[in-house]
């Protein structure tokens, strides 16, 4: 096994997901299904090579210090659940 | 038992660019809720960040200034968590591959000089801010304003080096003097361009294994980074003695108690998953690049300090407060290329100026009187045109009426009288008025000698040049 239940819970949890026990044991048959499969990127020797973070070879991609035109609130929070006076509001966070 | 401690601080740096790190949208303070927000900073599905150039310059010059090396290649990462604060559910940072490592920065406590080692400096944005109260009609939620989403920030790391809170202190003075010598940040603490948190440890004395280590977040001023550092110390030895163990936490400073808490509960497992964000091409910074912002950084206050002692004879506590900002440093050095001498320069910098400015509520950059009339007065006093004390008299002057002091000298008659024969005349007036106090003087009661300048100076308006009165008056009252 390349995952367990425990980290796929774990998982879960980190991206705010709720699974069903059912789901639990379903996902973890197939990360782990998953994880064999890339696993067998392993067998090459990657010693001397600078990890890739990108897949095209482009570096260097700036913009001007310019302001540029904002949205305007109304268009902000058009698609927000709630709102009052100009801010979205979300249930009470505790400071 | 004793204990030492162990300090890291984490230093956040808000920058002062036009717009934000990653989009075109204005980091003006102050404006209504997410007016300044677009796709790009409030997280919208699809939209794509592009760097600010000038984020990278200012992160260069930081990395410069804190003697940093400059990675030719850095990345972007996705620190992932949740909180209403953050729209995308990641902040972009930097992880593995950060702008600027390995530097450090000399600092001075009570005369010892140490060494305090920087990790690291990346860039990164801000989130946004919450509101917990005074919105009407609020009810029992919380506000999101994403104005300060994607702001840009530096967050500069030093090694534990750091074994006081007076060397904590001490290190975060000197960092916030050098940002702010930089012109990449306003080093407004209260607004919280310039905030710390810092990571505090206690061991005995002598231990090689450092103890566990505390998260105190977000203080913003020097006064209560010491408090919460100093408390923090107390807290943790105290536990120690007592049997107990530090445990491994973020806390909170309470500026009202002095006190650091738990934020325990707040905390679940922090597992941030970093990696490289695949909507930002990495950062390549050429040699070239490196070599023209190193041209461009101003001369930074050690320097200055120096070159004050060194070049002009200025003492260590006249060097330190005229490099205190880099605005009154720049004004004493236009004095000096006017022309002005050093000293009196510095004298009347730290001095009158000060003063003036100080009551009148403005900083130097927006004094009236402008280096090259302060020096033209200055020069009036080495060649002996006024006095001192009349000098006073005619800076107020310049301060309110924008003349030059040659024509404030001349409309009010100021000029100091030197003439030995204008002078003479006074004090034989002086004398013969009071006889008495002479014989007193030729009594070897000495001290009456002030009450004859007094006098002298009286009589002629303060106009009388100081040393000739002294000199003349010295004369004729022992009867030469």
């Amino acid at each position: 096994m390349k995952i367990t239940k425990a980290e796929v819970d774990a998982v879960a949890l980190l991206a705010r997901l709720e699974l069903t026990p059912g789901e639990t044991e379903t996902f973890t048959g197939q990360m782990d299904a998953i994880l064999a499969y890339v696993e067998k990127l392993n067998e090459l020797d990657t010693s001397g090579i600078i990890p890739t973070s990108h897949a095209v070879p482009v570096e260097n991609a700036f913009r001007d210090d310019a302001v540029r035109p904002s949205i305007g609130v109304e268009s902000a929070l058009a698609n927000a659940p709630d709102r009052v006076e100009g801010f979205f509001r979300v249930p009470k966070v505790i400071e | 038992m004793n204990y030492q401690a162990v300090i890291g601080l984490e230093v956040h740096v808000q920058l002062k660019t036009d717009t934000k790190i990653f989009c075109g949208c204005s980091t003006q303070f102050g404006a209504s809720p997410n007016s300044q927000t677009c796709p790009v900073c409030l997280g919208m599905p699809g939209a794509l960040p592009v760097l600010n150039r000038k984020v990278v310059e200012f992160a260069i010059r930081a990395g410069l200034a804190t003697n940093c090396r400059i990675a030719p290649r850095s990345v972007f990462a996705r620190k992932n968590y949740f909180y209403p604060d953050l729209p995308k559910g990641y902040q972009i940072s930097q992880f593995e591959l950060p702008i600027c490592q390995n530097g450090h920065l000399d600092i001075e406590v009570e005369g010892e000089a140490t060494r305090i080692g920087i990790t690291r400096i990346h860039m990164e944005e801000d989130a946004g801010k919450l509101v917990h109260s005074d919105i009407p009609g609020l009810g029992s939620g919380s506000g999101v304003d994403l104005n300060r989403a994607c702001t840009p920030l530096l967050e500069i790391v030093s090694e534990p080096d750091i074994r006081s809170a007076d060397e904590a202190v001490a290190y975060l003075k000197k960092l916030h003097q050098i940002v702010v010598y930089l012109g990449i940040c306003d080093g407004n603490m209260e607004e919280g361009s310039f905030r710390c948190d810092a990571n505090v440890s206690v061991m005995p004395v002598g231990s090689a294994t450092f103890g566990t280590r505390t998260e105190t977040k977000n203080v913003n001023s020097f006064r209560f980074v010491k408090q919460a550092i100093e408390y923090e110390i107390e807290r943790q030895i105290e536990l120690i003695e007592e049997g107990g163990k530090v445990v491994q936490e973020t806390r909170l400073f309470d500026p009202n108690t002095g006190e650091t808490r738990s934020m325990r509960g707040k905390e679940e497992a922090h597992d941030y998953r970093y990696f490289p964000d695949p909507d930002l091409v990495p950062l390549v910074i050429s040699n070239d690049w490196v070599a023209d912002v190193a041209l461009s950084l101003p001369e930074l206050p050690e320097a200055r300090r120096s070159r004050y002692r060194s070049d002009l004879g200025l003492s260590d506590y006249d060097a330190e407060v005229l490099t205190a900002t880099r605005e009154m440093a720049e004004y004493f050095e236009a004095c000096i290329a006017a022309g002005a001498p050093a000293k009196g320069a510095a004298n009347w910098v730290m001095g009158e100026v000060t003063r003036a400015l100080n009551e009148a509520g403005k900083g130097i950059g927006e004094c009236p009187v402008t280096p090259e009339r302060l020096t033209a007065l200055l020069q009036l006093i080495e060649k002996g045109t006024i006095s001192g004390k009349i000098a006073k008299t005619v800076f107020d002057e310049m301060w309110t009426s924008d003349k030059a002091p040659e024509a404030i000298v001349e409309e009010k008659g100021l000029v100091q009288v030197s003439d030995t024969g204008a002078i003479e005349t006074i004090i034989d007036e002086i004398m013969a008025a009071n006889m008495g106090q002479v014989e007193e003087f030729r009594g070897g009661k000495e001290k009456v000698f002030g009450f004859f300048v007094g006098q002298v100076m009286r009589a002629s308006k303060g106009k009388a040049n100081p040393a000739v009165v002294n000199e003349l008056l010295m004369k004729k009252l022992k009867g030469e």
